[in-house]
């Protein structure tokens, strides 16, 4: 939706609802927080259809299932079945871990409209350092399920150092199970993927290879397939616009009910996050302190005050900023007008080191309990 | 290429429905979705009843008396190449299309 006018009350158009950090992948660049131990106290059906129908009621038009792993959810079918009752557009977005014919089959009919498939790596041992396990042949699994459903799919590819190389298995794989949408997203290095930096972030000559790839295979595959290619903030040289700005079209309700700009936005430590256990969603969209923290400019310092681009990127991301500065109302560091920029440099400079001939290891994402 | 012959119809991943807010028809697919003008709402209404194109732009030229034949004919190509372009388009039929 880009046709709003800017003198509208901000409205969420999608909702993303985290309904479980349980997860059986653990993947190293997770966008889920560091402490999710300590956020177990998952919603129960009847309060997350509640979210849903709140949701609808501020203007929401679609709906992120994910998680963690939305499928460790029993009541799954039966949330699908309640925002497709609202008329949302439902996205299930999932690693396919474990997911039988049988229970696609009963979540299509229950109203999924678009099935987002994960897929970590073509190659099986990429899949096992960056996951964990190598689940790829479970993944073909379902995507061969969603086909004979019907059922429009996407593969979701988190690019970083250890799989950026195989862009065009990526492209492949996509052409063979019959996906409608390939999205290549570079790992935004924030969470878990922060702590794993320096093993995940690529050299610039493999971004730029692989960017080619993407566009290439684009070109070719228009009106058939559509493949986004989403590059890092870090090799850009501006931030990007996180969320479409802070608190502006997303809202993300976590596991256990806070509600959220942003799935990041929870590692901000200096804010208060409501939670929907306590205060109707729409209250908390229009009013909640942390809501309204960073919408529109009057927070932004400079260089962001005055600057050109405040209005297409809304000054990045506060998360970043946040992480990288201490600060969050700091100029995002990916911008190179940003007074910290260097923390942002200094990255891809180390990134630019030859490639060891072993996978580093890596921090992966794992729960002690659940 | 679009031509007269083909006889589009929106792609599964596609769901048209009101805006309650605007009351305004949006055209949604995965993560994103389009505000629709009037006669485009009434465009992507018409694909998927097994439709040419020209029979389309028929149908707009019979509720749009006034409008000009070669500016609606204009319109809805235009319209339905801007949704092939994003992949919400499939063609059924023989005579044209992709």
């Amino acid at each position: 939706m880009s046709q709003e006018a800017e003198t509208e009350a901000p409205r969420p158009y999608t909702l993303v609802a985290e309904l479980s950090y349980r997860c059986p992948l653990a993947c190293g660049y997770c966008s889920n927080p560091l402490d999710l131990d300590k956020h177990t106290r998952e919603l129960d059906t009847a309060a997350w259809k509640r979210v849903l129908g709140e949701a609808a009621a501020l203007g929401v038009l679609q709906v992120n299932l994910t998680g963690g792993e939305p499928l460790v959810r029993d009541d799954l079918e039966e949330l699908v079945a309640a925002a497709r009752t609202l008329s949302l557009y439902v996205n299930l977005i999932t690693s396919g871990v474990p997911l039988g014919a049988a229970r696609l089959a009963r979540l299509a009919a229950a109203g999924v409209d678009s099935l987002q498939l994960s897929v970590q790596d073509t190659d099986g041992e990429g899949g096992r350092w960056i996951a964990g396990r190598d689940c790829l042949s479970a993944k073909l699994e379902v995507a061969a399920a969603a086909r004979a459903l019907g059922l429009p799919l996407t593969l979701n590819v988190v690019i970083h150092r250890g799989n950026i190389a195989r862009v065009a298995e990526f492209v492949a794989l996509a052409e063979r199970v019959g996906a409608e949408r390939l999205e290549l997203a570079n790992t935004q290095y924030l969470g878990w993927a922060l702590l794993n930096r320096e093993a995940l972030l690529p050299s610039r000559a493999a971004l730029a290879e692989a960017r080619a790839v993407a566009l290439a295979a684009r070109e070719r595959l228009r009106g058939k397939i559509e493949i986004l290619f989403v590059r890092p903030d870090y090799d850009v040289g501006r931030p990007r616009a996180c969320m479409d700005g802070w608190a502006r079209r997303y809202l993300v309700v976590t596991p256990d009910g806070t509600a959220l700009p942003c799935h990041q936005a929870a590692s901000i430590t200096t804010l208060a996050f409501e939670n929907v256990r306590e205060r109707a969603l729409g209250d908390i969209w229009t009013d909640s302190p942390a809501f309204r923290a960073f919408r529109g400019e009057a927070w932004m310092p400079e260089p962001c005050r005055s600057c050109d681009e405040r209005a297409r990127d809304f000054g990045g991301c506060r998360c970043q900023a946040f992480a990288l500065v201490g600060d969050a109302r700091a100029t995002d560091p990916a911008c190179d007008k940003a007074p910290r920029h260097d923390l942002v440099v200094a990255a891809r400079l180390h990134a630019e080191r030859d490639e060891p001939a072993v996978r580093p290891p890596i921090r992966l994402r794992r729960m002690r309990a659940g | 290429m679009i031509g007269a012959g083909s006889r589009p119809r929106l792609a599964s991943k596609a769901r048209l429905r009101v805006d309650p807010r605007s009351g305004k028809h949006v055209l949604l697919y995965p993560e994103r979705g389009l505000e629709l003008t009037e006669t485009a709402a009434r465009i992507a209404a018409l694909c998927g009843q097994g439709l040419t194109v020209a029979a389309i732009v028929e149908k707009l030229a019979s509720a749009y008396a006034d409008a000009e034949r070669a500016r609606i004919e204009d319109e809805v190509l235009t319209f339905l190449r801007s949704l092939d372009e994003r992949g919400l388009l499939v063609f059924a039929g023989e005579d044209g299309g992709a």
